[in-house]
């Protein structure tokens, strides 16, 4: 995924001179062809994402066009303030991106682990929020993103992913996917985590059960649209993300359904309001945390 | 109306006294150490053009230590951006005036209030104008408590490296800060060997002095000639609450505004005695003709650091320099 952004952006870069790329000191082997083929538009603002942060603001208001670019939660809680202060209040055109949402850097612990990101991202006002699943919308969000005037965040995984959607027709932030229709069953997915549900699916199908499944790269501002037309035609809306179940994905889709006239019950997956404490890699962490395809599947049958 | 920067600077703590004394609000110590700053960078320095404040060829300013917002809004009215009137909406319901500087009035570039943020956003002004090859430079003031937060050694370090010599800080050192002195919270000096070391061009001076604030902006438009990578910090040595001998070096006037009777009379007496000629007081033109004066047991020339009243108890071990009342004298005793 990160691959991905980093090839869209050159691209985009090369054909519009305001777009810049500062780097708190990381993307080694992945920002090399965006530093090659755009060196005037490359900064390495070093191990200081708070400066990083607060200078992409203010080469925002003169006219640039700025992706900042770390890993995990040092593009965004560490310098949180500057994101709310000095981008969001100013409607800064600053674009934050993060390498590794969720459980990417696995074995690394829990410093390495983005798993609050979306919620805080998202509590701030003027803060855009996408959470792309696979590579093709990894690449229209970075594409919008560059149009787009103001500030946002974009979570990625980190490579590996693969291509699920073969195309997407008219990529609109703030526009859920749908995967395909299905029956009793809907399925919202935002993020890499996306990739778990084929496996939900095929278990659910085993039950005789074929659930509806959407993809939701912008989690701010949330397609209500979608929410709303479920809530009303399914039995149990089940939201998954790579993140606390508290104040995410699965709150702001809850918030949605809270207040209009839902038929259907809400399963939310996520970490359970807890730090990741054990070791291992992204598919063993999903596992261990209910959050892989097959204990998905399990959450929503118990559920129905 | 064009003012010359010791009238600016005396309207700037007039109307520091009548905003702070009207709203009930804070840190008038810091307006009245910064108002000669504010004034020479708005009557000498800054291209601005008040009829489009966003015109693209001004100079950028921003007030990083965003509670001293009352000198700016005061610096604005005062050079033509918006009315002088609605200076004593500051802190109301409803007003654009907040007690920390806000971009929703015309002239302010960037909002403050939240200390370390402003050098980085100049810093990253400073860089994007760079890179086009503008003429435009960037101007930031900081406090000397501000440079407690990392952050401002993160932008430091960030100037120097990109060689932003379209950058000017300029510190606010009036030595004092939420509760005591700089030295007595985490000690600061040497403070321009710190800059030194941080790879910039270091001025000291007089921050209340004119003549020496001019001659110092003056070296700036030309040190980038001589070290042509070089940022350039001005170490402004002020004196907190400057212009009003009651206020000064006091830590109490961080919070306290001027309340009726003797402490809003006298402070307007004070600055009559200093008005400078050709400026006339929009509250009250003739000064106060009989203020009513301090009695024995006001509380009136009390060093409120630790050495007095509120703050006796202050912890033995966070001090490093002790203060002679009255004067700016300090004595390193570790």
């Amino acid at each position: 995924m990160r691959d991905t952004f980093v090839r869209t952006l050159v691209e985009l870069a090369k054909e519009d001179k305001n777009i810049e790329l500062v780097t708190g000191d990381l993307g080694f082997g992945v920002l090399k062809p965006f530093w090659e083929q755009c060196p005037d538009q490359f900064t390495n603002a070093g191990i200081a994402e708070q400066n990083m942060t607060g200078v992409a603001a203010g080469m925002a208001l003169t006219g640039k066009n700025v992706f900042t670019y770390s890993i995990g939660n040092f593009p965004t809680l560490r310098c949180i303030e500057q994101i709310r202060n000095d981008c969001a209040y100013h409607n800064a055109n600053v674009k934050v991106v993060c390498i590794g949402g969720g459980f990417v850097y696995g074995s690394l612990g829990m410093s390495h682990q983005a798993t609050e990101d979306l919620a805080i991202l998202r509590a701030l006002p003027n803060v855009v929020v996408l959470a792309p699943a696979d590579l093709v919308e990894a690449e229209e969000c970075t594409k919008a993103l560059a149009k787009y005037q103001g500030t946002a965040y974009l979570r990625l995984g980190r490579g590996g992913e693969k291509r699920i959607h073969d195309h997407i027709d008219n990529f609109q932030i703030g526009k859920a996917i749908k995967v395909h229709d299905g029956e009793r069953v809907a399925i919202f997915s935002t993020g890499a985590i996306f990739e778990e549900v084929s496996t939900t699916e095929q278990k659910l199908k085993e039950k005789g059960i074929t659930p509806a499944v959407y993809t939701f790269p912008t989690v701010k501002p949330i397609d209500k649209d979608v929410i709303l037309e479920c809530s009303k035609k399914f039995d149990l809306i089940t939201t998954c993300e790579e993140h606390n179940f508290i104040g995410g994905f699965g709150s702001a889709v809850a918030e949605v359904m809270a207040e209009n006239t839902a038929r259907a019950k809400l399963l939310r997956i996520g970490l359970h309001d807890e730090y990741s404490i054990r070791v291992g890699n992204q598919k063993y962490l999903r596992e261990q945390y209910g959050l892989d395809g097959e204990s998905i599947a399990k959450q929503i049958l118990e559920k129905l | 109306m064009k003012h010359t920067s010791e009238q600016l600077a005396w309207l700037i703590r007039r109307h520091g006294v009548e905003m702070t004394h009207l709203s009930g609000g804070s840190h008038l110590g810091a307006i009245l150490s910064v108002a000669d700053i504010v004034a020479t960078l708005y009557t000498d320095v800054l291209r601005y053009d008040p009829k489009n404040p966003k015109w693209e060829g001004r100079d950028r300013f921003i007030l990083s230590k965003g509670h001293a917002g009352a000198s700016i809004y005061a610096a604005l009215a005062e050079s033509g951006f918006f009315d002088v009137e609605e200076l004593k909406t500051h802190y109301q319901n409803g007003s654009r005036l907040s007690g920390h500087v806000s971009h929703h009035l015309p002239g302010v570039d960037f909002s403050t209030g939240s200390l370390g943020h402003g050098l980085s956003a100049a810093a990253g002004i400073a860089y994007a104008l760079k890179k086009d090859g503008r003429e435009e430079r960037s101007f930031v003031v900081l406090g000397d408590g501000e440079c407690n937060e990392g952050s401002v050694w993160e932008a430091a370090l960030f100037a120097n490296h990109f060689r932003l010599n379209n950058l000017c800080a300029i510190v606010d050192h009036n030595h004092m800060q939420s509760l005591d002195f700089n030295e007595n919270t985490l000690e600061i000096e040497d403070f321009a060997s710190k800059w030194k070391a941080f790879g910039w061009n270091v001025i000291e001076i007089n921050g209340n002095d004119h003549q020496e604030l001019k001659e110092a902006f003056g070296k700036v438009g030309v040190l980038p000639e001589i070290e042509p990578h070089k940022p350039t910090v001005i170490i402004a040595n002020t004196v907190k609450g400057y212009g009003i001998p009651f206020m000064q070096n006091d830590i109490l006037w961080h919070y306290r505004f001027p309340h009726d009777g003797w402490e809003y009379d006298c402070a307007v007496t004070e600055l009559h005695k200093i008005k400078p000629a050709g400026v006339e007081d929009p509250y009250t033109p003739n000064g106060i003709e009989n203020p009513v004066l301090p009695t024995e047991k006001d509380d009136i020339y009390n060093d409120h650091t630790f050495s007095y009243t509120w703050n006796t108890s202050y912890p033995e071990k966070m001090r490093r320099v002790d203060a002679k009342i009255g004067t700016t004298e300090k004595v390193h005793n570790v």
